[in-house]
């Protein structure tokens, strides 16, 4: 065993720890910041396995931009801490567990019967050129913008109309359509005070 | 790899010496707990409300917005730096070509946004 | 265990830490010295003294600063979450910190005063304690490390930063931190996009993200005396991502004009109202660690950064070059607060937004364009 191993290991089990914080914490805030270690934790795994490119767009993308939002989300709805209350969907639960079973079935079997050779990493001790070395930017974006062109493009188009899907969430309702809405969150406010007897404010 | 260890060791030496400030200052500082320090800052008056309040939309688009470009971002920086390796291999007009493509697409996004008028930050 | 142990190079370790601590150092130093040349800057452009009492024309001001900050009383505010209000200046200081490694201080092997001697003493020191150490100190590169994705590290660690304020502002509990916090963070959001897109005019004709090749790649001259620094190249591609990258380093660091987080005429302090102490120092030291950060990507990436005259034959002359290149943009920053007033927010977000972000996309087209004809 060598030291990239260890800090693999080291790295996997604060990713799962992290990730055990996420769902088992009350406060949203803490959840999203158990998630953002996750992440980070992510990255370090993929800087173990030789991939800096994507460890680098791991944190930047995901921790530093979608976690953000995240965050903002959280902490300027004014998201208060979780209440135990009694869950309207009690079946989601019983779901869980077949579908937790199904997902860690998928990781053995892949883990099994596909085996694919592992490219081989480069030897950390020599000097090689970064074009043709594994996981480097040089390598990855020769690939992207010679061999998979049309993936890449399409990816354009997708941001395209992620960005026309953000804009249509945050449009402005019609007088009749906010009305209706808050009539409806009064309502809902209402009876939420009712039924633990502390107001919401 | 090696080259990457680095980050350890200094993530590990920022972190001890943030971490010593924080204990050095809550062990030496003198506490001497009054009402009027306790309370939040508010220009000498007593806080008036909630802190936490909800904020525009706006705030949420634009981390929004961020992200998307962001990625875009992501995608321009790779191209940039096999740009001048790959004009020398491949036809010069394709290297030019793909990238602007995928810069056009996304300009018409960012015109749909301005028209939108999400970057009149005044208008409510 | 044993096997894991071998595997570290005890010897690349060691030197690392011993880099990093001398950088960190320096580091310190300049951030204390900055704060103090800001304060008798202004107040030389404002007709004023400034502190000129602690020592030779107030050189120890930044000590006497220092122990003020250790003794000042602590303050908690009985309203804050206290969990992630502890938190928070280590989270903004840890990754402004972490960004040192990749500074290109100077070039690779430069010859080492004393270095054969250093290199004997410490060799027979590890012979002693029964190690086989075969170090050789007669060069040393004066970075502390070099790869492929450098720049892209220094663009994680900053998008990190945005946590530390955004939690600070909330954990707060105070409607000025939250207000400067959130403001902060779009803010510094808004202009990444523009300083990530700026670089990527100036990585056509450099085609490395690693700092070290990219300051390399800027050696020499064209015609024999116009330095080839990225800032002249596919002209005027270069120049124009130097300006907009310019704008959004200064609106990135929080800096006038582009203070608005901590509009002290309408916002106290910002998102650290409510810090004392040495929390509060945490913040102010990361606040200008992160301005040596984007001083530091000016000139290497975009000045040439050690590269200068007669570096070939003294390679520790290119270390003055770059801190001579860096000290201007931190003199700039200076110069700034002297001179501008502040930004409407709303001016700050269009001006991001309708101005910067398009000039970058357009200014990478035209880098793209001149580079297909003359690369």
């Amino acid at each position: 065993m060598e030291i990239i191993h260890l800090l693999f290991l080291a790295f996997a089990a604060l990713a799962v720890v992290a990730a055990f914080n996420v769902i088992l914490q009350r406060n949203p805030i803490y959840s999203a910041i158990g998630l953002i270690v996750v992440l980070c934790s992510l990255a370090a795994l993929f800087l173990t396995l030789n991939a800096q490119f994507i460890a680098a767009i791991q944190i930047i993308v995901y921790a530093g931009a979608i976690m953000v939002l995240f965050v903002f989300v959280i902490m300027l709805l004014n998201v208060r801490e979780e209440e135990a209350r009694t869950d309207r969907q009690k079946y989601l639960k019983l779901l869980a567990v077949p579908l937790f079973v199904a997902l860690l079935a998928e990781v053995v079997v892949v883990i099994r019967y596909v085996n694919a050779t592992p490219p081989a990493i480069p030897n950390p001790n020599t000097v090689s050129d970064p074009a043709t070395s594994l996981g480097t930017v040089e390598s990855l974006a020769r690939g992207m913008f010679t061999d998979y062109v049309l993936p890449f493009e399409a990816t354009s188009v997708l941001i395209l109309m992620a960005i026309v899907g953000a804009m249509y969430l945050a449009r402005r309702e019609s007088p009749a359509e906010v009305e209706r809405i808050e009539q409806a969150l009064a309502a809902d406010s209402a009876a939420e005070t009712g039924a633990d007897g502390s107001p919401h404010a | 790899m090696k080259d990457y260890l680095p980050i350890l060791i200094v993530f590990i030496f920022v972190l001890g010496f943030a971490v010593t400030n924080i204990v050095l200052s809550h062990v030496i500082g003198r506490r001497k707990d009054t009402r009027a320090k306790l309370m939040p800052y508010e220009c000498g008056m007593d806080p008036v409300g909630s802190a936490h309040q909800r904020f525009s939309v706006k705030f949420y688009l634009v981390a929004m917005l961020f992200i998307l470009f962001d990625i875009e971002a992501i995608f321009l920086l790779p191209w940039a730096v096999v740009f001048r390796s790959l004009i020398t291999t491949l036809s010069r007009s394709f290297v030019f070509i793909e990238m602007m493509a995928f810069i056009a697409v996304l300009f018409v996004g960012y015109v749909y946004v301005w028209k939108k008028g999400l970057f009149e930050w005044t208008r409510g | 265990m044993s096997s894991v142990l071998n595997s570290i190079d005890i010897q690349y370790v060691l030197g690392s830490l011993i880099k990093i601590a001398l950088f960190w150092v320096f580091i310190m130093i300049t951030v204390a010295y900055m704060v103090y040349a800001e304060r008798r800057v202004l107040a030389v452009m404002q007709n004023r003294l400034g502190p000129n009492r602690v020592g030779w024309q107030g050189l120890l001001q930044p000590f006497a600063d220092l122990i003020k900050f250790i003794f000042k009383e602590d303050i908690i505010p009985l309203s804050v979450n206290k969990v992630l209000y502890i938190v928070a200046p280590v989270v903004v200081l840890v990754p402004a910190m972490m960004v040192l490694i990749v500074y290109p201080f100077g070039p690779r092997s430069a010859p080492l005063p004393g270095g054969e001697m250093l290199s004997n003493m410490l060799n027979n020191l590890g012979n002693s304690l029964g190690y086989d150490w075969a170090l050789d100190l007669r060069h040393v590169n004066l970075f502390v490390t070099n790869f492929n994705v450098g720049l892209l590290y220094i663009f994680a660690l900053t998008s990190l930063g945005v946590y530390g304020i955004v939690i600070a502002g909330w954990a707060s509990n105070s409607k000025y931190s939250l207000l400067g916090g959130l403001r902060s963070s779009a803010q510094m959001i808004s202009y990444e996009l523009a300083l990530s897109l700026s670089v990527v005019a100036i990585l056509i004709p450099a085609g490395t993200l690693d700092l070290v090749k990219i300051v390399e790649g800027q050696g020499g001259t064209w015609f024999g005396f116009i330095p080839k620094w990225n800032v002249l190249a596919l002209f005027p591609a270069g120049i124009i991502a130097f300006i907009v990258y310019l704008i959004s380093a200064i609106a990135e660091t929080n800096r006038v004009p582009f203070d608005l987080p901590e509009a002290e005429t309408e916002l106290v302090a910002g998102f650290h109202t409510e810090y004392s102490a040495l929390k509060f120092a945490l913040f102010f030291m990361a606040e200008y660690v992160n301005m040596t950060t984007v001083s530091v990507l000016a000139a290497a990436v975009f000045l040439g950064g050690w590269q200068g005259p007669l570096v070939g034959s003294y390679p520790w002359l290119g270390f003055v070059w770059f801190i001579a290149k860096v000290f201007f943009f931190l003199f700039l920053y200076i110069w700034l607060r002297g001179t501008l007033p502040r930004f409407r927010y709303d001016q700050l977000m269009n001006f991001g937004w309708k101005i910067l972000l398009p000039a970058a996309l357009v200014n990478i087209v035209l880098a793209a364009v001149l580079g297909v004809i003359f690369l």
